[in-house]
């Protein structure tokens, strides 16, 4: 048809092309307003508080801000030999600033942080300061020197010009146990300072193994329940339901009862002579205990995708396959396994992501050697509340899910997630 | 699972050590539950199980725990129970409303961005906890809500959401839209017929929605430890504190009430699932 063709029009005599778009469009903002307030909700109170926790995690305005002379004028100081006049005069006048916002304690302590040794050397200008001893027309770069021999010191100016930046990227690589150092290259910590390493080794090691036991565990049960008759597996489904459905809490302290050196499995092993009454092994504060109840906790989560993959396969396939002649685990092994693969991702994806963010069981059941890096996120976010240290940590987590989920996403597809 | 007549040996016995292997996990799943129940009654106050209860001596039996749990001073559990009633209805009700709506958008063919929309909305469900933790108490400590019940309720309504969004959507999945169109053309205004058409057809998926939204919130511990102040303990704050310092059986006692609880909740979620699967037509 040529583009002259008589255009259809409707009743009104619009073109039919025109009035269909509007209606289209009509319809795209009606679906997209009822989706609206929940979008909103969402962004305002969670999406963009994880944006802030980025800006938080690399903010380091607070000394920018505090001395915003000295950086000025340090702009044109190499950093090889002690700074010039200029640049004493400039932090001397920030620091007297300072002093009467009463913020120089602040100051040293994030100097503090940069280079050891900043505590003693602020308290004493600050002291100075205060007492009015240092004239501040001439000669302040003699009079600063001779208040402390750090001030002496070029390093000392070199770790106060690293903080001039308003961003700073220390606490990721905190995170990794690395630091910069003088000469602005990346060094790891000395090795009896490396903790947040092994935390995060520890974390994958665990959500691996847990997610690997949940598999062996549940691929089982869930082809035992998708091949029964429904009578029977509805009932064993109970087994799986209910404890899907009860309290983490309750879960982990039956844990921590089964588990405890008096406690009933110990007192099984006494029985059936696996250990001596008076040798009861530890189970519990370390990673056994945080496996084993992990996985009972995390079972759920990999039996229920699993069931909802099996439901769907015929039965008929496997009497095909051994009708062809496969042995019943050629059979399985060649037409049923690859069938469930969906399922295994589902449940690996969900049990991977929960395990990896876990927090309560193993704060209650690990002990020390057991705590993850979720553990020291909630203990820098109440104890030391070095919120943008916690932020830089967590978001190294999120990005490690969110590269997880990706993954799923390509092998996989994410519309196989199923509740219940 | 009777095996045929023909079966080799070998196969039988694969299907014995089979069956063994999924006893075994089927007790390791439901067994650590009911360890909870003899030992709330115990009437010493160790966590063991006494000589007397090994040898079911009525004395070594006491309510004495579950008393102490209503009227024991001091006890935390009496405020810690209506919190979190309160926080859980409302979070509830909250995250139905938001959810439902949002999943009626969203399943509509028109939806423009559907992939990333949805991926946004229920991206809490799969940030772990500790990252919302963090993220939700920056918001409520700048809105001035933490250490309210209104920060909680809010918190628990992002954390809810995911729940009845999923499982409205699925319901939706498989709603035939003519009726909607039917009741438009008979004169019904689209509120009339969302409430007289829509919403009886996808309760179903409404409710266990919420029920999920329901038991995330009464069992939320991680975002609640960021936010609550000692007025708005909550049973799981509670119990995490009791975990952590004096293990007492008056734990126990307020365990078993707790899975009971989820026992209830089970029995409800399994009879809408069915009736949904009714509605919608799937049968086995």
């Amino acid at each position: 048809m040529s583009s002259e063709t008589k255009q259809i029009l409707t009743t009104d005599g619009i073109p039919l092309e025109i009035s269909l778009k509007k209606a289209e469009r009509k319809n795209k903002i009606k679906a997209f307003l009822l989706v609206a307030p929940l979008l909103l909700f969402l962004i305002i109170t969670y999406i963009f508080p994880i944006g802030e926790m980025f800006t938080r995690s690399i903010d380091d305005k607070m000394i920018t801000n505090m001395l915003p002379k000295t950086f000025k004028s340090m702009e044109t100081w190499d950093g090889k030999e002690l700074p010039s006049e200029e640049v004493f005069a400039s932090f001397l006048s920030d620091f007297k600033i300072l002093v009467e916002k009463k913020e120089h304690g602040k100051l040293a302590q994030r100097l503090n942080k940069e280079k050891n040794g900043f505590t003693s050397v602020v308290k004493k200008l600050f002291r100075q300061v205060k007492r009015n001893k240092i004239d501040d027309t001439q000669n302040i770069k003699e009079q600063i020197m001779k208040v402390h021999k750090r001030w002496r010191d070029v390093e000392y100016w070199q770790a106060i010009k690293r903080t001039a930046p308003p961003y700073t990227s220390a606490k990721y690589l905190k995170a990794m146990d690395m630091y910069l150092n003088e000469d602005n290259k990346i060094v790891q910590v000395s090795e009896d300072r490396r903790i947040h390493r092994i935390l995060w080794l520890r974390t994958l090691e665990v959500a691996f193994f847990v997610t690997i036991f949940c598999f062996l565990m549940g691929y089982p049960i869930a082809h035992l329940l998708a091949t029964l008759p429904m009578k029977y597996s509805n009932l064993l489904m109970i087994c799986v339901l209910l404890p899907f459905w009860t309290s983490l809490l309750v879960r982990t302290a039956s844990w921590m009862i089964l588990l405890q050196q008096q406690g009933v499995v110990n007192d099984f092993f006494v029985i059936i002579g696996l250990v001596a009454d008076d040798n009861r092994p530890e189970m519990m504060y370390n990673k056994v205990g945080t496996y084993v109840a992990m996985t009972q906790i995390l079972l759920p989560f990999m039996v229920l995708p699993l069931y909802s993959v099996m439901k769907t396969i015929s039965p008929s396939l496997m009497r095909a396959g051994k009708s062809l002649g496969g042995t019943p685990f050629v059979a399985f092994w060649k037409v049923y396994f690859p069938l469930t693969i969906p399922g295994i991702g589902a449940g690996c994806l969900l049990v991977f992501i929960l395990a990896i963010g876990y927090y309560i069981t193993p704060a209650l059941v690990g002990g020390a050697s057991g705590t993850l890096i979720s553990n020291q996120i909630a203990y820098h976010m109440k104890s030391t509340l070095d919120w943008s240290f916690a932020s830089a940590m967590g978001l190294m987590l999120l990005g490690g899910v969110l590269v997880i989920y990706w993954l799923y996403n390509k092998l996989v597809g994410v519309d196989n997630i199923k509740l219940g | 699972m009777a095996l045929p007549k023909y079966t080799e040996t070998r196969y039988r016995i694969w299907h014995y050590f089979y069956i063994a292997i999924c006893t075994f996990v089927f007790f390791f799943l439901i067994a650590p539950l009911f360890v909870i129940f003899p030992l709330s009654f115990n009437a010493e106050e160790f966590l063991v199980f006494s000589e007397g209860m090994k040898n079911l001596d009525p004395d070594a039996f006491s309510l004495r725990w579950y008393k102490d749990m209503v009227y024991g001073t001091k006890n935390p559990w009496g405020l810690a129970a209506k919190n979190s009633f309160i926080i859980a209805i409302f979070a509830t009700l909250g995250s139905v409303i938001l959810g439902t709506v949002a999943a009626l958008g969203l399943s509509s063919r028109h939806m423009p961005f559907k992939g990333i929309i949805m991926a946004t909305l229920i991206s809490p469900m799969i940030v772990p906890l500790i990252i919302s933790g963090v993220a939700i108490f920056f918001f409520m400590a700048k809105a001035g809500l933490a250490a309210t019940h209104t920060g909680i309720v809010l918190a628990h309504i992002i954390l809810g959401t995911p729940f009845v969004v999923i499982t409205v959507t699925a319901t939706l999945s498989g709603f035939d839209h003519s009726v909607t169109r039917a009741a438009a053309s008979l004169g019904s205004n689209p509120v009339n017929t969302f409430m007289k058409v829509t919403l009886p057809l996808i309760l179903p998926g409404v409710i266990s929605g919420g029920l999920f939204a329901f038991v995330t919130s009464f069992d939320e511990v991680v975002v609640v430890l960021f936010l609550a102040g000692l007025e708005n303990t909550t049973i799981p704050v509670q119990m995490w504190t009791g975990l952590r310092e004096q293990l007492s059986p008056t734990i126990l006692a307020v365990a078993t009430c707790l899975i009971v609880l989820s026992t209830l909740i089970l029995i409800s979620a399994e009879l809408l699932r069915r009736r949904s699967e009714r509605l919608r037509g799937i049968n086995r």
